[in-house]
């Protein structure tokens, strides 16, 4: 009798480890990890976008060059703002350096605003307007704009699920038990100066 | 003291922009051809439904032609990628859906194109659709024929990227069933000779198993984004990043 009940109590144990680690994981406890991941993957979208479209910007500036050669400054200003991102872009774990993502932030709206001033100055040359090869640059540009926008929505909406994660009920005691190496991660500020008021456009 | 209502203030907020995330509603993906604004005739709908239903059996990309009367303020490139992506155009593996989306009242219109077509598909040729195929015929305020030209021109520009795989045919079919019909029978017969030795639990045994097995016949369905018009029409999990293009006149 005594026995057959020792024999019984390890698989007791077994089925009680198994019960367990059923409902750990039914209860969340992979879900910190699982959203950071999701962070990590949304972000590198983001980069990835980002870096198509300085890759864009040599022979945007190239073509604009070759109508309009004489708008140095305007041209100068974009080919040097993406070298400033492209500098950054080399060095990696920006996600997990608040500082740094800020910095890279802030460079890669210097860059769009310089694109921005750059297609406003191409409106005057209706020469360069009529070029194919300008067309087709330019409605690459607007997509990859595009894309950088969702990229960063869903980047957003990762960041957010993760900080709620830690945040809310299940996952705040996972945290506090597994994850404390873990923080809050940080969504975007509105890092260009001026960002809040629209852009003036002025008629000639 | 100030804590807590600090606390108590970000979840508020928090909870706030939730639910105004949640607040965009996307229409129902009822065909291939949605027109809210009744700027086709039903014989137009008709002819492009079949014609973006015969693509659809060649090269299994998804077209889905939407004209909507708003876009809940949103612009319409954040607009068209949030409803491709509710829609889930496109297949899963191959995220090669594509929506046209016109917008009427706001004048504007967007190709969006999903991850896997944006190599056919590319943001300069959905520009240049849009520009020279498409707008003009809006301007002069013809719309069938502007949308119809639009899906023709998106149709011949991707009409190689994939190929179907090929769905199986009628025949193919039938035979599958008259097999699946088959094994039923076989397996009808040795449980009805296993329950007749065993009286006792008949009636329970009979009615649990019967129901299973009529439960598998699913001979012949499954196919979400088959050939078959109107009924049954869904996405099939395609993903969109952004791609395509937009416009307006």
């Amino acid at each position: 009798m005594s026995s057959a009940a020792g024999n019984s109590l390890p698989s007791w144990h077994c089925i009680l480890l198994c019960l367990l680690v059923a409902l750990l994981s039914g209860c969340g406890i992979n879900n910190i990890p699982t959203y950071d991941e999701q962070v990590k993957a949304a972000w590198a979208q983001v980069e990835n976008q980002y870096q198509r479209r300085a890759d864009l910007v040599p022979n945007l500036v190239k073509t604009v060059q070759a109508y309009a050669g004489h708008e140095r400054e305007t041209l100068q200003a974009v080919t040097e703002a993406r070298a400033k991102v492209n500098s950054m872009q080399l060095d990696g774990n920006l996600l997990n350096d608040p500082v740094k993502l800020q910095q890279f932030e802030a460079a890669q709206s210097q860059l769009s605003s310089a694109l921005a001033r750059l297609m406003l100055v191409v409106e005057r040359y209706p020469n360069l307007k009529a070029n194919q090869n300008f067309l087709s640059l330019q409605s690459q540009l607007e997509g990859t704009e595009n894309r950088i926008s969702v990229a960063r929505r869903d980047y957003i909406q990762a960041v957010q699920r993760y900080n709620r994660e830690i945040r809310t009920f299940p996952g705040k005691i996972w945290h506090v038990i597994l994850y404390r190496n873990m923080p809050l991660r940080e969504t975007y500020q509105a890092t260009t100066e001026g960002a809040e008021k629209a852009p003036e456009v002025n008629f000639q | 003291m100030i804590r807590p209502a600090l606390l108590a203030l970000a979840l508020i907020t928090s909870w706030m922009t939730m639910s105004l995330w949640a607040d965009v509603q996307f229409p129902i993906l009822t065909g291939r051809v949605i027109d809210k604004e009744e700027l086709l005739s039903s014989e137009e709908r008709y002819r492009l439904t079949e014609q973006i239903q015969q693509y659809e059996s060649e090269s299994s990309n998804q077209l889905v032609v939407a004209i909507l009367p708003d876009l809940q303020g949103l612009t319409i490139e954040e607009y068209a990628n949030q409803l491709a992506r509710e829609w889930k155009l496109g297949h899963k593996d191959k995220n090669n859906g594509i929506l046209f989306l016109i917008a009427p009242n706001k004048r504007k219109v967007r190709i969006e194109v999903g991850y896997g077509l944006e190599g056919a598909l590319t943001d300069a040729l959905a520009a240049n659709i849009i520009h020279t195929k498409v707008l003009p015929k809006f301007r002069r305020g013809a719309f069938s024929e502007g949308i119809e030209t639009g899906v023709q021109s998106i149709i011949a520009v991707t009409k190689n990227e994939y190929v179907a795989e090929p769905i199986e045919n009628k025949k193919d079919r039938r035979i599958a069933f008259l097999a699946g019909i088959f094994l039923i029978l076989v397996m009808l017969h040795l449980f009805g000779t296993s329950m007749l030795s065993s009286p006792v639990h008949r009636r329970s045994y009979k009615r649990g198993r019967f129901g299973g097995y009529y439960g598998t016949g699913g001979f012949g369905g499954g196919y979400s984004s088959g050939g078959r018009p109107g009924g049954g029409f869904s996405g099939g999990g395609g993903g969109f990043g952004g791609g395509g293009a937009s416009g307006g006149w």
